[in-house]
């Protein structure tokens, strides 16, 4: 066994954590008060990503991605995350992007990969529907044939940042034969430019706007946007679940709230000194880094595979529930680190509440949904019972 | 990085394995059970034969050379067979200080025939008050005729009623709590004015209170120097620690792996229970928390000799604190799933159960840990000196 990072990979750590302190001051101030950014802050670090070569570590080269090994790929990954810097949106990046690189036709490739680079189209997901969710296969959008093209009629919901997005690639159903899975399609649709495709936003209870509704009227798609075969949509839909399991249980995010956790209880008065001299709050903080240990040293198994090029072990389809559930533990933490200021709100002036609680609320609230988005964790639990240890139907 | 196991652990691990189905179900840990000794001689012989015992000394000392990780990997295998030779208190714990700080003669006296399976030894360091806190020490050691005579008493001593030589904590200075001011000591279990009171613990284990009444040994007998015997005597307990996770790490395997396999046979309702699926999440969890307390453990028993003691120390306390933590929701859950004959003494189950709570408790709950933890140096040095 080999605890340590090889020599270069400690190296690249180096180059890593030597550009995040060049960060633009602004970005720094926000990413060290645990701070939610905007879409637009999300897109202008997009930017400066894509100036440094950095916008796509899970690409290969040719397409204008960074060509890293899968060890870089993860300390980029938990560098940025524990540093708290603006997640860029994955659906083009990391979702539709390696979708097209390996399905796509050599004009989708041209056509939608170096826009999605640069950040210069937005991509947003449909795939779920109302009473489409944990059982996704039961989808009903309709995609009808007419001449060349698809008519789209239907609903997609969860389409996180739809309100945004350029681009939506949808799940839809182009056959009502066989079994649910067989008749669904992978489509892309231009949503600034197709009539009959309205969205929606939804406020979340953290006061913002992430996800949102999507409604298909006679919206028309040419045929040539599919990706993959007709009704070959849902093997599309498991080949992009696939894409960096490693990443989604918040682990890296998480050793980041834990530090800024102890940041709020070190400024917290109590009594003579402040939260962070107090016994009983430090053993807290101190139970959930255990925990995050355990999670990080399952991560790095399953990272030290996947380096070796095997397929996802036992232990990385654990990560997903309790990498979100510790995740979600440590934000309840620092909202009890707070004490009487987990009363305030994003917009309380900041003499009543200072910058580095100011989002703690916010993101308290939305990260409940770490546990339900990308497979519930009660879904992530009957696949472990059923793949893993082959309990019966 | 890499976490596979070589190939001359591998077939350790698998040689164990095999020697635990064949010659050490858990039938030979009832019979012994039964027993004053609670453990075999012939057995533990064998196994200094077969190099086990010996497996993360040097070479030198005839040993075979490795680290600490392989006798986590031995110790695994043996929980998984609740095998009761008292590997934990006399390779990992007696013999660990006995190497560190023992002279030639101490070695080759105490050690080589340890190592050979020839005699057993054991470290006695808790007091009844002392709980958790290893500074807490009122055993003494007066200095006298050039030697030490030792007064007190230590409870619940692994393997403290059938060790040849014992190591002790005895304080030669200061007071009650004081860090400074503790030796270690190597006294023959069957010293005059040492009295051994045995105790069967709840895992069928034999363990002993030894009263100390004016026990006299050499000079020759101080481990290391005089009133330094604190930070190594924290470093065995930990080593202790580690080794505990890893024999549990075997109960926590069994209890889970054997819990599955009554979920798929037992029917109820013309169905396996294991289709259930308030039972199937149950199992979902019993899996995550036995894989975090495999991670934690091979992460303990990397760094359990590490050069930093608070790299030892965090990584020893968050691996023992998921055995107890994690660990417990492993075999709570067994016992329900099992039902009624989980509770019965012919089942193996409530066996592994028993085994895995002693463990638990050993070497610092999780409370204890927790609270080493958070008084880390590391713990807050990063806020603080951003501030």
């Amino acid at each position: 066994m080999e605890m340590d990072l090889a020599p270069e990979h400690v190296a690249f750590r180096e180059e890593v954590l030597d550009f995040l302190a060049e960060m633009p001051a602004e970005f720094a101030r926000k990413a060290r008060n645990a701070h939610y950014f905007s879409h637009a802050e999300t897109m202008e670090w997009q930017r400066i990503l894509h100036a440094k070569g950095w916008a796509a570590p899970n690409w290969p080269a040719e397409h204008g991605g960074t060509g890293w090994d899968v060890t870089r790929r993860f300390i980029f990954t938990e560098e940025l995350a524990r540093a708290n810097t603006p997640e860029l949106s994955p659906f083009g990046l990391v979702m539709v992007g390696p979708l097209l690189i390996e399905f796509g036709t050599d004009e989708q490739k041209q056509r939608f990969l170096p826009k999605i680079l640069s950040g210069d189209e937005v991509w947003c997901q449909g795939y779920s529907e109302p009473n489409a969710g944990s059982d996704l296969a039961s989808l009903q959008l309709r995609a009808d044939k007419d001449g060349s093209d698809y008519i789209l009629n239907g609903q997609k919901t969860w389409t996180t940042n739809a309100q945004y997005a350029d681009w939506i690639f949808v799940l839809a159903r182009t056959s009502r034969e066989g079994r649910k899975q067989e008749g669904i399609s992978f489509l892309l649709a231009d949503i600034q430019n197709t009539d009959g495709i309205d969205v929606k936003p939804f406020l979340t209870t953290g006061g913002t706007t992430a996800f949102s509704e999507t409604w298909f009227k006679d919206a028309r798609v040419p045929q040539s946007n599919r990706v993959g075969p007709e009704n070959g949509g849902w093997s599309m839909a498991k080949a992009l679940l696939g894409h960096e399991r490693t990443a989604i249980g918040g682990v890296s995010e998480s050793g980041g709230w834990i530090q800024h956790v102890k940041r709020i209880a070190l400024k917290t008065p109590l009594g003579k000194g402040t939260l962070l001299d107090d016994p009983g709050f430090r053993s807290r903080i101190a139970a959930l880094e255990m925990r995050l240990r355990a999670v990080t040293m399952a991560q790095n198994r399953s990272l030290a595979d996947a380096q070796l090029g095997r397929a996802p072990g036992p232990e990385s389809s654990i990560l997903k529930i309790v990498g979100t559930e510790t995740y979600q533990e440590i934000t309840e933490l620092a909202m009890d680190a707070m004490g009487h200021d987990a009363l305030g709100w994003k917009d309380s002036p900041e003499e009543v509440l200072p910058d580095h609680e100011k989002w703690i609320a916010s993101r308290f609230n939305y990260l409940r949904a770490c546990t339900i988005y990308g497979g519930s964790n009660e879904i992530q639990r009957n696949v472990i019972a059923k793949r893993i240890l082959g309990l019966p139907s | 990085m890499n976490f596979d196991l070589s190939e001359e652990q591998q077939m350790i691990v698998d040689t164990v394995a095999k020697w635990v189905e064949v010659q050490s179900p858990v039938e030979r840990f009832r019979k012994c059970r039964e027993d004053d000794r609670t453990w075999d001689r012939e057995t533990w012989a064998a196994m200094g034969e077969y190099g086990w015992l010996g497996v993360c000394y040097d070479e030198d000392i005839g040993g075979f050379g490795g680290d600490f990780l392989d006798a986590a990997l031995i110790l695994e295998q043996l929980g998984r067979g609740l095998v009761p030779e008292p590997y934990i208190p006399s390779v990992v714990m007696g013999g660990s200080l006995i190497e560190r700080l023992g002279s030639d003669e101490h070695q080759e006296r105490f050690l080589t025939p340890m190592l050979e399976g020839k005699t057993s030894l054991a470290l006695a360091y808790a007091e009844r008050q002392s709980r958790y806190n290893l500074s807490d020490c009122l055993t003494s050691a007066h200095a006298k005729n050039g030697g030490y005579v030792l007064a007190g008493e230590k409870t619940w001593v692994l393997n403290g009623h059938a060790a040849d030589q014992i190591v002790v904590a005895a304080r030669t200075s200061g007071d009650q709590l004081d860090d400074r001011g503790i030796s270690l000591f190597v006294v023959d279990g069957d010293a005059a004015n040492l009295t051994r009171v045995e105790a069967k613990g709840m895992d069928g284990h034999t363990t002993a209170l030894l009263r100390f009444e004016g026990v006299e040994v050499g000079p020759d007998r101080l481990l290391g120097e005089v009133d330094s015997g604190l930070p190594h005597l924290e470093w065995a307990v930990d080593r202790g620690a580690a080794a505990a996770c890893a024999e549990g790490q075997g109960c926590v395997q069994e209890l889970f792996e054997r819990t599955v396999a009554y979920l798929k046979q037992r029917e109820q309702f013309e169905v396996p229970i294991g289709s259930f699926q308030a039972l199937q999440h149950r199992a979902a969890d019993m899996y995550t928390e036995t894989e975090l307390c495999r991670s934690t453990m091979l992460l303990a028993a990397i760094q359990v000799d590490s050069d930093d003691p608070e790299i030892r120390k965090a990584e020893v306390s968050a691996a023992k604190a998921q055995l107890t933590r994690g660990g417990w929701f492993v075999q709570e859950n067994a016992i329900q799933l099992f039902g009624g004959i989980g509770v019965t003494d012919e089942q193996d189950e409530g066996l592994y159960f028993k085994r895995l709570r002693v463990l638990q408790g050993l070497f610092g709950d999780a409370d204890h840990h927790i609270a080493r933890f958070q008084a880390l140096e590391r713990f807050d040095a990063a806020v603080r000196s951003e501030a």
